[in-house]
């Protein structure tokens, strides 16, 4: 059973990608670092290029944290939905195989300032 | 000749047999599961309804003569609260920000309540539970109505209160709390008495009125503590209801202990999840503080609910499944919630802001083996960059859980440094969790929490489409004045002012 209910119920997602005008969800955190309270949502286009994520969205909240400016962006572990994946830069998200909602995760082994000893 | 004829008076039980049980009557022209159409689909049997025991024993007019002996006390005090400027007594103008979630987010939550009762009260077919059932409603909107009369005052003063019933529906911190309330009713009726009746009222409500109301009298603000004397005994009323009902639902049918174990398990984690504002309140808000978090759980969840769930073990109800899970959260969780409210308090209709070097000390001793490790890092550098004229402002919005709707703060139950990410995947559609217990609770009925209205995601679709100016309207923030850090606010600068004329000479 899939509800509790007194007949069948179905019920209608609230967040499906045709609600955001073109656009769809992502997901970003960098593992590790609590700074951020949470992970980041980002409302974009699936045109968009992993790089324009990166450089864009991404690299401007990434700011507040001390490690921010030693990323080495060809060094970062990814995972993409918890699983270790290799994205394309030049790609859109959408050639990355990036859905609506996915959540990307990236980690930096070495970087974290604000971790006491 | 006029006999004088003196009046019969009922003794009380008699009283108690002729407004309660003998309201309720067989029907004749329709069939009892017409009139009470609920009572089968959850899978819960009751066999006889006149097992049921009233606690309390009382009837309508014995309450409404209490109430309103406590209604006249209530007002009387809380109009010389106003009259005599009562707000410049407080610790601090901190401290609201602890009554402004309040009110945004909990007393709409009573009035929830309210309907719920009244709902389940015209479902169960037995008298006693509907009486009782009544009677809570009423409690509850005139818990709503007194909340909201005790702090009515604040917003003559003070931003952030002007408009809580809008942002009890719009605003996204809310949408916790009224989720848990809106999952509650829209269950069965035997559900929701599990839900609130039990696991909110009986095993958590300590853990929220408890703190909250002394921590008003803690902070000077006697408008509350009025309020919090007014609810105590219709509390001590609702607990022993909810204690009633699982152990009528239990003693009526063996059949029935999976289903309610299962309700436990999912209201003690949404409750938990819930009330987690509250280890914020209690280690950050309150100015002057009444206790950590900590040691409010030890008292009222290890020890409270540990001899409760004892006690239930005689009907083969064990503790709560994320029990383990909560007790490993204990010490991290108010750390974890205060850094994401000052982050995001450009989106708050509260004031956060950084805690101080007295604050940080007190937080170490009340958590050495956390706070030094993990949390103080990060104040540390949000104080320099605040200082370097830089405030830290997450503009990222935050993922949130499709379950408990919080942003999702919080870390593996075993590695406090690495974020809990969980996911799943319901008809094509992805969803993201705080938790495993979060995680259980879509899975067991995913067709319930799809519909989620979650706030962070609303943002970018119709009709605010990612404006965060039109966001603000739309939720009725005012930019400047209700959000943002303490320090340099309105609030700040009216409260020391004020205080000042009533202080000094000045």
């Amino acid at each position: 059973m899939t509800v509790a209910a007194i007949k069948e119920y179905l019920a209608v997602p609230r967040d499906r990608v045709e609600n955001f005008h073109g656009k769809q969800l992502v997901y970003v955190s960098w593992d590790r670092h609590l700074l951020f309270a949470a992970p980041f949502l980002l409302c974009l286009p699936p045109e968009t290029a992993f790089r324009e994520l990166v450089n864009g969205p991404l690299a401007m909240l990434l700011q507040a944290d001390p490690d921010a400016a030693a990323i080495d962006w060809t060094k970062v572990e990814w995972l993409k939905s918890n699983q270790p994946w290799t994205p394309d830069f030049d790609a859109s998200l959408a050639a990355n195989g990036i859905g609506h909602k996915d959540q990307l995760r990236l980690r930096t082994s070495g970087l974290n300032s604000l971790l006491a000893a | 000749m006029d006999m004088k004829v003196t009046k019969k008076k009922l003794g009380l039980k008699d009283k108690y047999k002729l407004m309660t049980r003998d309201l309720g009557w067989e029907p004749s022209y329709h069939s009892k599961d017409e009139l009470y159409p609920y009572m089968n689909y959850e899978g819960i049997k009751i066999h006889d309804w006149d097992k049921w025991e009233d606690p309390f024993r009382l009837t309508m007019d014995a309450y409404w003569k209490y109430q309103a002996e406590k209604e006249r006390k209530f007002y009387a005090i809380i109009d010389a609260h106003a009259q005599n400027n009562g707000h410049l007594n407080l610790t601090d103008a901190r401290y609201l920000s602890a009554l402004k979630i309040f009110l945004q987010a909990i007393s709409p939550g009573e009035y929830a309540a309210h309907r719920g009762f009244a709902r389940v009260g015209r479902e169960f077919p037995g008298v006693g539970p509907q009486v009782a059932c009544q009677m809570q409603a009423i409690d509850e909107i005139r818990h709503a109505q007194t909340q909201i009369h005790a702090m009515s005052n604040y917003n003559r003063y003070y931003n952030g209160f002007h408009a809580f019933a809008d942002q009890r529906d719009r605003i996204w911190y809310t949408s916790v709390a009224r989720s848990f309330f809106d999952d509650a009713m829209s269950a069965g009726p035997f559900e929701f008495m599990i839900a609130i009746g039990f696991s909110f009222e009986y095993v958590l409500t300590n853990l929220l009125f408890v703190p909250f109301m002394s921590g008003a009298a803690y902070n000077g603000d006697m408008a509350t503590v009025t309020f919090g004397f007014s609810a105590q005994s219709d509390e001590a009323r609702h607990m022993t209801l909810g204690l009633e009902v699982i152990k009528f639902i239990l003693e009526q049918d063996p059949d029935n202990l999976p289903i309610v174990q299962n309700w436990i398990d999912k209201w003690f984690w949404r409750g938990f999840r819930v009330l987690g504002l509250v280890s914020t309140m209690m280690d950050y808000m309150l100015p002057k503080r009444v206790m950590s978090w900590r040691e409010a759980w030890d008292i009222y969840g290890v020890e409270n609910g540990g001899a409760l769930f004892k006690d239930l073990a005689r009907y083969g109800i064990k503790p709560p499944k994320g029990w383990d899970d909560a007790e490993k959260a204990i010490d991290h969780m108010s750390h974890q919630f205060m850094l994401g409210l000052y982050q995001w308090s450009f989106g708050t209709a509260f004031h956060a802001w950084i805690p101080s070097d007295d604050d940080m000390r007190w937080l170490s001793a009340k958590y050495p083996d956390t706070f030094d490790q993990y949390y103080r890092p990060r104040w540390e550098h949000i104080k320099k960059l605040a200082a370097a004229g830089t405030p830290f402002k997450n503009y990222g919005l935050a993922k949130l859980c499709q379950t408990c709707q919080l942003p999702t703060v919080f870390t593996e139950p075993d590695d406090p440094t690495l974020t809990c990410h969980r996911e799943t995947v319901y008809k094509g559609e992805k969803y993201h969790f705080c938790s495993d217990g979060c995680q259980h609770i879509f899975e067991n009925e995913p067709e319930k929490y799809i519909q989620a209205w979650l706030p962070m995601p609303q943002l970018f679709q119709d009709p605010v489409n990612g404006d965060l100016g039109e966001w603000m309207k739309w939720v009725s923030l005012l930019d400047g004045k209700d959000n943002g850090d303490y320090a340099g606010s309105e609030d700040q600068k009216n409260f020391e002012a004020w205080r000042g004329l009533a202080t000094t000479n000045q």
